[in-house]
């Protein structure tokens, strides 16, 4: 026969998944979930190379992309994945003042990211040039508009995260999370941004 | 433009008998079932207990409700499609319309693979690995109940197209340039990309859970080579789950674009390219295969174990033949369009790494042959579909290889050899593990065991028809009988679809014994009443209670071996005079249970709906609607429940019985 005894310390065995041990598991399920993005992102890679010389008789990159504006934006997009490390440093010694000015300064950094972005599509929509024309133009808006799109998901996300810590503050477990999360997607954004520089900036120059 | 964008009265086929019929019964149907639970008064007990519920047995329960009925909506698919084509030789036109036929094996294919096999395997994996991990739940619970939440939706959705507007028309692969608005202007494949992007999106979510919860969390002392196969097995499954769904996600979205703004993706002009859809959907494609029969592998391997009364053969070669199927799934996707036009040597290539998964799937036949060989076998309803089952993917695999040759599957593409060799596969494999999964665990889910002799029925009732189903498909895909035929001009093939419709018969009267048998046990389920290991079962989730209280177990299990329960009652044998083990009981903290997930699905059916009719203002209230969801969720102040100490231990008393160890 087994008897059983209640035994009433809080923190003992049977506490397995203490507050310690979340955050790894919640930062290697985020992690599991970056690299399911990225596997999105190179379907639309493979489609792009695919695609990348279909452009039925309508411009091709070497005609369309501006190096200037692109470069500046990657400028952006780098500094402000600099700025989210400064503030993830922040949050960890629990500095309010250099967390919101750091999340401020990656804000409008990436907001600026995305305006060049949204200008540069109009400025090739307006010259005909729009993911209608043809399949070489479909496959770089998908792409890049993918990036682009989940930057704006990150701003919010970012937004979102700052009334968070208004509310409940740094010594919020979830909140750390979660501003460990956003921090790895962020950089996650970044490492997308240097390939999708690579292949459709620089190699549709080159070719 | 209108408000309510394409919807209009012309949406509902009124002038169609046979769909009206069908689209009258469910609604009936789910309004009946509404209409009671409402009269009975179960609606607050279904909702605090089943559909806010986060815990993973209860969610793997619910997915299996829904796979069985989507069982149920499929076969009457396939029931068609064989009485069709059983009537509509040379003259005769049989009572299906081509419109109507190309709906329904668009529909039979989409809702077997998406919507009864997927949900079938998750529910089942839901249900059984945190157990045998011996732990207490899935490592992001409320997760997993949106997971369900959005597969629920594509289901919903897909179902919703009988009734209002209709399905598409492109087969359960939509390839373009058939699937594009050119030529398939209308809301089917609309339908089709909607249902499968959304309930993607919860497929993903449970890949990433599983990951994250057989990687993570485990009970003290289970190391890899400690664990399950069952779990070996499913952390392949989810491995492919998020290495390959991502791809279908981004395939679909390209066709929603190509079909929504005018993109050129995959269409005939602008230059794009229908055959890169091909080469998309089929990396998620052949993955997905496994994905279904990997987790019914480990299905086998316990079953063929426990009933047996050894361990299993080879676990080492076991757990090594599953992580090469795993990654060879990736690698072998243009087998299935040699006939694309690729050279000689790209498809030698692809030939070949299709025979070598041959090697390690039967590595695993002859580990579970050499597993029986020598044991005790106990000949239950588990262990005969296990055995029906490597007879059946034998021959099944032996076809697939020879369809691996391409000069062979240059005759072969896409004829009724094809159809009959995956249904071989499939419904062998992954239905036939489902079902002895089904009876195994289904004692450990409810307390008491599935009807032995009505299971015995169903199983034959299924093995003989498949047989008499499918076997005159080879025979007809070799006399050049191409799948999809409305009606068909060559009179010879007829006797053998005849046969092939006797078969489904056949598997009629198996799947109706199957409804008896769950309608019988329940009936006499005070007689069928089973304790904590009724199978003298070997791993961890024999251990609890049956069924198994929320959180599992009140102490976690210390594991030491393979088996870990088997060599527990081991130990508990070599003592004389069985020791008083004293169990220290700790209040547990549980995940509170949550709306989101029921809040989020009813969101996303209003969002899939609205963007499938052009309703944009409403597809808008959709998003908004997640967006808050997600919000609401994320300020929520507290996430856990604490189950006092005095509450287990009442638990564990009133089952000491049960679970003495």
């Amino acid at each position: 026969m087994s008897t059983v005894t209640v035994d009433d310390h809080l923190y003992g065995e049977a506490h397995e998944l203490a507050v310690d041990e979340k955050r790894v598991v919640v930062g290697y399920g985020f992690w599991i979930f970056l690299l399911s993005d990225i596997v999105m992102f190179s379907a639309f890679f493979a489609a792009y190379a695919v695609l990348a010389h279909a452009t039925a008789g309508g411009p091709d990159g070497m005609q369309l992309f501006s190096q200037r504006s692109v470069a500046i934006e990657t400028v952006c997009l780098l500094a402000s994945s600099y700025t989210c490390g400064l503030m993830q440093l922040a949050v960890t010694s629990r500095r309010y003042a250099v967390t919101y000015l750091m999340a401020f300064m990656t804000f409008v950094l990436g907001a600026c990211f995305l305006t060049l972005e949204l200008r540069e599509f109009s400025s090739m929509i307006a010259l005909g040039a729009g993911p209608q024309r043809s399949a070489f133009l479909s496959s770089f808006f998908t792409l890049v508009g993918c990036h682009g799109l989940h930057v704006a998901a990150g701003l919010i996300w970012l937004a979102v995260m700052m009334a968070q810590v208004l509310i409940k503050g740094l010594y919020d477990a979830t909140v750390e999370r979660r501003l460990l999360c956003f921090s790895l997607f962020w950089h996650a954004l970044d490492i997308v941004w240097v390939w999708l520089f690579t292949v459709v900036y620089l190699m549709g120059v080159l070719s | 433009m209108s408000l309510l964008g394409k919807l209009d009265w012309s949406a509902i086929p009124f002038d169609q008998p046979i769909i009206m019929g069908a689209s009258g019964g469910m609604v009936l149907g789910i309004g009946g079932v509404l209409a009671w639970v409402t009269l009975k008064g179960y609606v607050p007990y279904l909702w605090r207990e089943w559909i806010t519920s986060v815990d993973h047995k209860r969610i793997g329960v619910m997915y299996i409700i829904l796979a069985l009925l989507m069982l149920l909506r499929g076969f009457a698919d396939a029931i068609m499609m064989r009485s069709q084509q059983a009537l509509a030789a040379g003259g005769a036109h049989g009572y299906l319309p081509p419109e109507h036929f190309d709906q329904v094996f668009s529909a039979h294919g989409t809702i077997m693979i998406f919507f009864m096999a997927m949900p079938f395997v998750i529910g089942m994996m839901n249900f059984v690995v945190p157990l045998q991990l011996g732990v207490r739940d899935m490592a992001f619970p409320t997760l997993n109940s949106v997971a369900l939440g959005l597969t629920a939706s594509g289901i919903l959705l897909t179902n919703i197209s009988l009734a209002v507007g209709e399905f598409s028309k492109a087969g359960w692969v939509a390839y373009p340039p058939l699937s594009e608005l050119q030529f398939s202007p209308g809301v089917g494949v609309d339908y089709y990309l909607w249902a499968l992007q959304i309930s993607g999106v919860g497929t993903l979510m449970t890949g990433i859970n599983f990951v994250a919860t057989i990687l993570k969390t485990r009970a003290p002392g289970m190391t890899y080579m400690r664990m399950p196969v069952f779990c070996w097995t499913s952390l392949a499954a989810n491995l492919l789950i998020v290495a390959a769904f991502p791809v279908l996600t981004a395939t679909m979205a390209m066709l929603l674009l190509d079909r929504y703004l005018g993109f050129h993706f995959f269409t005939i002009d602008g230059q794009g390219n229908p055959m890169m859809y091909v080469n998309l959907f089929w990396v998620w494609g052949h993955p997905e295969v496994y994905i279904l029969v990997l987790p019914a592998f480990g299905i086998f391997s316990e079953v063929v174990s426990t009933f047996s009364g050894k361990p299993l053969f080879g676990y080492r070669s076991m757990v090594a033949a599953t992580m090469v199927i795993c990654v060879l799934s990736f690698v072998v996707w243009l087998h299935h369009f040699f006939t694309m036009g690729a050279s000689a040597n790209v498809n030698g290539f692809f030939g070949v790494m299709t025979m070598i998964i041959a090697v390690p799937t039967g590595v695993k036949v002859f580990n579970w042959l050499f597993t029986m060989y020598g044991g005790r076998l106990r000949f239950t309803v588990p262990i005969l579909w296990s055995i029906g089952f490597m007879v059946t993917f034998v021959i099944g695999g032996m076809t697939g290889v020879l369809m691996a040759v391409p000069p062979a599957d240059f005759s072969l593409h896409n004829s009724l050899f094809l159809i009959a060799h995956f249904h071989n596969v499939i419904i062998g494999g992954t239905v036939f593990g489902l079902m002895a999964g089904y009876n195994y665990w289904f004692p450990k889910a409810f307390g008491f065991k599935l009807d032995e002799g009505w299971g015995r029925v169903s199983f034959w009732c299924w093995l003989i028809g498949f047989y008499i189903a499918f076997m005159p498909l080879y025979a007809l895909g070799l006399m050049g009988m191409t799948r999809r035929m409305q009606h068909y001009d060559v009179t010879s093939w007829q006797p053998w679809l005849v046969v092939a419709a006797i078969g489904v018969v056949v598997i009629l009267v198996g799947i109706v014994s199957q409804v008896i048998q769950l309608v019988v046990s329940i009936r006499d389920r005070e007689k069928l009443r089973v304790t904590a290991d009724p199978w003298n079962g070997r791993t961890l989730e024999w251990a609890t209670a049956s069924p198994p209280p929320p959180w599992n177990f009140a102490v976690l299990p210390q594991v030491t071996d393979i088996d870990a329960f088997w060599k527990e009652k081991q130990d508990r044998r070599g003592q004389q005079t069985p020791v008083s083990k004293e169990k220290k009981i700790q209040s547990i903290e549980m995940p509170k249970s949550s709306p989101t997930g029921f809040v989020t699905a009813f969101f996303a059916v209003i969002f899939g709906f609205a963007m499938i009719w052009h309703i944009w203002w409403v597809a808008a209230v959709g998003v908004i609607g997640i967006f808050l969801v997600i919000l609401v969720f994320a300020f929520r102040a507290d996430e856990e429940i604490e189950v006092p100490a005095e509450q287990i231990a009442r638990f564990e008393l009133a089952n000491a019985a049960e679970t003495a160890r």
